[in-house]
């Protein structure tokens, strides 16, 4: 991880130097354990902030948007297929980015750890590659990070970046995943009641305070349908109705387009499961259309297209 | 004033017998963390904790509340009048409150109950509370009550402090509404003089637990404008993604939105918590909207809670040092660190 961390800086610092990106956009290391702060550098002297471990799991795609100026980005596998619908979205060119990276190796649950060390206060956490070392006020323990992913981590398939102008270091072997929708299909088998109960439990802390959204690379619309006033979309108290609302709606706007970067579920400060409602259009985008988010930039994504020999004969 | 000590076991009961004369809202784990809920059959309160994830702050200012009430059918001789919605403001308390958030509900106190201003709900509702009060043996790295003006024993805003003992807590009633709590609560022995000071005692080196401390001395004297103005604004707000976590689990964030919402020929008026982090908090029905771009909001955020308020209100910021900001916001924008800035600009 420190060698990534090294690696970072030196590039930045070139690409800054060279003028090959005015700004350079990663992660600063945090002022509380497994937390990273994302960070925008345009001056080469100021590259030292750079940072990489495995608490990076905020998608630095978010910081694009709209962006005018040439980019220099770290991006591992999820951020990169993120860049990818970015750019098949008109939300950034791909001449305007240089891309930096990374082959990853999963980030860290920050929820499991704190679960680990029942709930004990953490005050360091030091990442060496394949394990952790916690540290509190009176224990120190090492963790395997492999029995630590973020859930969405545990299931990638595409560690490596898809697109990218350098590469940090030597791509990672992939690996299939036995069953990778397990837990999707657990919640297919269930009758419309328990489905229901399922989806109703698991949003029920929800503070509306919209993290997970704003956390999302693909919640860009200058306005969101939460915020419309005129016309109102959805009651903003915390009405189940409306929360139920505003996440069932929040999910069909990533269908076909959430590669299952995990931020929206990271950032969430009651720790809500709202990945299973996209997880369930990202396996139907594979199942029905074969599609995976973020993998190419020469084709359309499944929901914005029209075919004339489409092989549904309803839309033909 | 009436010292007592409980067994903590005993405790339990007082406050289960407790709950026929008060609505008694302890914090009780919920999931993987803490949270207040009132105490009935079936909920164990669990003193054994550092702090609720979200603040106690909605028990007296609910996220969402009901104001008004009204019926828009013209054959109902009380049409599109705006009726007060009926509540219980019986006596309630909440147990186990942190120091650091019963000195929020006096930070907010000035917004709603002020010479100019009583707001009628948030008022009937903290006068019918009594705050009883858990000092704080082993605070968390990222409280910062004491630069605040709190600390993890501070009585400031309780009614009553606890003293968890080991195996006992220990009562101090501090206020008028506190003997009266105490009054009602029945069992307990009479706390011997030298059990109170040596609780107080080790109660002091507890302050020096506190590693985190943020500067706040220059707050009043920095010039508004060029505060306002500071390069540094684009820079902290860089991360931000302007979620409304910050300001709703923040005990002392106070703003509110009012909105409509009818069913059928019957309306309420309800408001709801709002955060000034979102777009929608200050868009003008004309379209145009003051604070466009996020590091204007951002820059409210803090400007409110460490310039504007101190203005104010005599130099005290309006943050009570709970950390919950620190520990939640998804991009780790601290507030420790943008306080530095300001108070150092
Ligand atoms: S981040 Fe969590 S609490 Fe906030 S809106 Fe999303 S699900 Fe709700
Ligand atoms: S400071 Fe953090 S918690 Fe507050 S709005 Fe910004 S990202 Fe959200
Ligand atoms: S600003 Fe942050 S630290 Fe201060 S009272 Fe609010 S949540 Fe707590
Ligand atoms: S910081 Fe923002 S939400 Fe909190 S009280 Fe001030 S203006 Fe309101």
């Amino acid at each position: 991880m420190l060698e990534y961390t090294e690696r970072i800086r030196e590039t930045a610092k070139r690409l800054l130097q060279e003028g090959k990106a005015e700004v350079f956009i990663g992660y600063k290391k945090g002022t509380i354990p497994l937390m990273n702060h994302p960070v925008l550098i345009s001056d080469p002297k100021g590259v030292d902030l750079l940072y990489w471990d495995s608490n990076c799991g905020l998608n630095l795609c978010n910081y694009l948007t709209g962006r005018k100026d040439k980019i220099g980005i770290v991006a591992n596998g999820c951020n990169s297929r993120s860049i990818v619908t970015h750019i098949i979205e008109n939300q950034v060119r791909r001449d305007q980015l240089h891309i930096v990276g990374i082959p990853c190796t999963g980030m860290i649950d920050h929820r499991a750890v704190m679960r680990a060390v029942k709930y004990r206060e953490i005050l360091d956490v030091k990442d060496d590659g394949d394990k952790f070392r916690v540290k509190g006020n009176d224990y120190e323990e090492t963790f395997e990070k492999r029995g630590f992913l973020q859930k969405n981590c545990a299931t990638c398939t595409h560690h490596n970046p898809i697109l990218y102008d350098e590469m940090l270091a030597e791509p990672i072997e992939e690996h299939e995943i036995q069953d990778p929708f397990k837990d999707v299909e657990k919640i297919e088998e269930m009758g419309p009641e328990r489905k229901w109960g399922f989806f109703t439990r698991t949003i029920s802390r929800c503070l509306r305070c919209y993290a997970c959204k704003n956390a999302c690379p693909l919640c860009y619309c200058p306005t969101c349908f939460v915020d419309e006033s005129r016309p109102q979309w959805v009651g903003k108290s915390i009405d189940p109705t409306d929360t139920m609302t505003f996440h069932l709606l929040r999910a069909y706007h990533c269908a076909g387009r959430c590669t299952d970067c995990g931020a929206c579920e990271r950032v969430c400060p009651m720790g809500i499961s709202m990945r299973q409602f996209t997880r369930k259009l990202n396996k139907d985008a594979l199942d029905l259309f074969s599609w995976e988010a973020g993998l190419h930039l020469d084709k359309r994504p499944p929901l914005d297209v029209y075919r004339t020999d489409d092989y549904n004969d309803f839309i033909r | 004033m009436i010292h007592k000590v409980f067994t903590k076991k005993e405790w339990i009961r007082t406050l289960e017998a407790l709950s026929d004369t008060y609505k008694v809202f302890v914090p009780v784990k919920d999931g993987n963390f803490h949270t207040f809920d009132i105490l009935e059959e079936g909920k164990r309160p669990d003193f054994d904790y550092q702090n609720t994830r979200l603040s106690p702050k909605s028990l007296v200012y609910p996220q969402s509340e009901r104001m008004f009430e009204y019926s828009l059918d013209e054959n109902e001789p009380d049409v599109n009048i705006l009726k007060v919605s009926p509540k219980d403001y019986s006596p309630r308390a909440i147990v186990g409150i942190r120091p650091c958030d019963a000195h929020a509900f006096q930070l907010v106190k000035v917004n709603f109950d002020n010479p100019l201003y009583r707001d009628p709900w948030w008022v009937q509702c903290f006068e019918s509370t009594t705050l009883v009060g858990l000092g704080c043996k082993a605070p968390c790295s990222t409280c910062f009550c004491t630069s605040v003006g709190g600390g993890p024993f501070s009585e400031t805003g309780l009614d009553v402090l606890l003293f968890d003992l080991g195996d006992s807590f220990l009562t101090k009633a501090l206020t008028e509404k506190g003997e009266k709590l105490l009054e009602h609560a029945r069992g307990g022995e009479d706390a011997s003089e030298s059990l109170v000071k040596d609780a107080e005692q080790s109660a002091e080196p507890t302050s020096d637990k506190i590693s985190s401390t943020v500067p706040i001395d220059k707050l009043k004297e920095r010039v508004v404008t060029e505060l306002f103005d500071a390069p540094f604004w684009k820079e902290v707000a860089f991360a931000c993604i302007n979620c409304g976590a910050c300001t709703y689990i923040c005990p002392t964030c106070w703003c509110f939105d009012i909105q409509d919402e009818v069913f059928g020929k019957e309306g309420d008026r309800i408001r709801n918590w709002d955060t000034c982090m979102s777009p929608l908090f200050t868009f003008h029905s004309s379209g145009h909207n003051p604070r466009e771009d996020k590091f204007q909001r951002v820059r409210q955020r803090f400007m409110h809670k460490l310039k504007y308020y101190p203005d104010k209100y005599n130099g005290t910021v309006q943050c009570s040092g709970c950390g919950r900001c620190v520990r939640y916001c998804p991009v780790n924008i601290d507030i420790r660190q943008v306080c530095e800035m300001m108070n150092n600009y």
